[in-house]
């Protein structure tokens, strides 16, 4: 699942927010609130990344409920192994980097 | 009572990013962009900074509008295929697009937009020119133009990529 390419900070971000199923404005505010408010998604960024994702069968559409109007979006099993690939390169660079800089103090 | 301003203005279509700066400027002013027509702007009395306006090529999907106004913007009007939207500066910043990658995939579909008018012009052109058309040399220039555009809005794409070398 395009283990080799790294994620970008908008998708990874995205993907976290849909640790539970969530609509579009929900992930904007989940993705804020899980980054402290540095990641802040714009509504065009968003909208494109969530139709790319669709796409890629990382994410699906749950089937809109009635009453509510607003469509929601959850992760594939292909979207969570996704985020779990990613999840164990970030560590790898993390410690990577951790060690070059111990060794150097 | 708020006072209503008309100007008439125009941008060329790779100047997009110019007519948003300006737009900004007027709001800055207490300018606030209140409606749109072609060439038209009609601006009434606001705070100043009070709104950012932004503009997009529509996509004309109903779900990206109710994600828009979930998040608080609103939709001025739309000339053509251009939408202007604004928002409230005290609930954070506004912007349509804003990593790499969406704002690449943003020219891209202005540069499709903009190739399918040039190829319309450019067909109709060479058309009328066969058929004695007074307007064919009309047409052609349009699509001149047109193709212009399309290398200025590459120039923008052009700078991106050159950012991602570097930068996710």
């Amino acid at each position: 699942m395009n283990e080799a390419y790294a994620l970008t900070e908008t998708t990874y971000y995205i993907l976290l927010a849909l640790y539970q199923p969530n609509h579009g404005y929900g992930i904007m505010q989940k993705a804020e609130e899980l980054s402290s408010g540095r990641v802040r998604l714009a509504a065009g960024t968003l909208y494109g990344a969530l139709n790319g994702m669709c796409e890629k069968g990382w994410i699906i559409q749950l089937p809109v409920e009635s009453g509510s109007r607003r469509k929601e979006y959850c992760l594939t099993e292909a979207g969570y192994a996704v985020l779990d690939n990613e999840l164990a390169r970030l560590e790898k660079l993390v410690n990577d980097g951790k060690k070059v800089l111990e060794e150097t103090i | 009572m708020s006072e209503l301003t008309t100007i008439h203005k125009w941008y060329w279509v790779w100047d997009f990013e110019k007519e948003e700066e300006w737009l900004n400027q007027m709001a800055e002013e207490g300018q606030l962009l209140d409606g749109v027509g072609w060439c038209t702007y009609r601006f009434r009395n606001s705070l100043p900074g009070e709104y950012v306006i932004r503009l997009d090529l529509d996509r004309n999907e109903g779900n990206f509008h109710e994600l828009l106004a979930d998040a608080g913007a609103e939709c001025i009007g739309k000339v053509f295929k251009w939408a202007y939207y604004r928002r409230r500066t005290d609930e954070g910043p506004f912007e349509l697009y804003n990593d790499i990658d969406s704002k690449e995939e943003y020219l891209n579909r202005i540069i499709r937009f903009i190739g399918i008018i040039c190829m319309l012009n450019l067909g109709i052109g060479l058309f009328g020119i066969g058929a004695g058309s007074p307007a064919a040399p009309l047409n052609m220039l349009c699509a001149v133009l047109l193709a212009y555009a399309i290398g200025r809005i590459h120039g923008k794409k052009e700078v991106l990529q050159k950012e991602r070398k570097l930068h996710e």
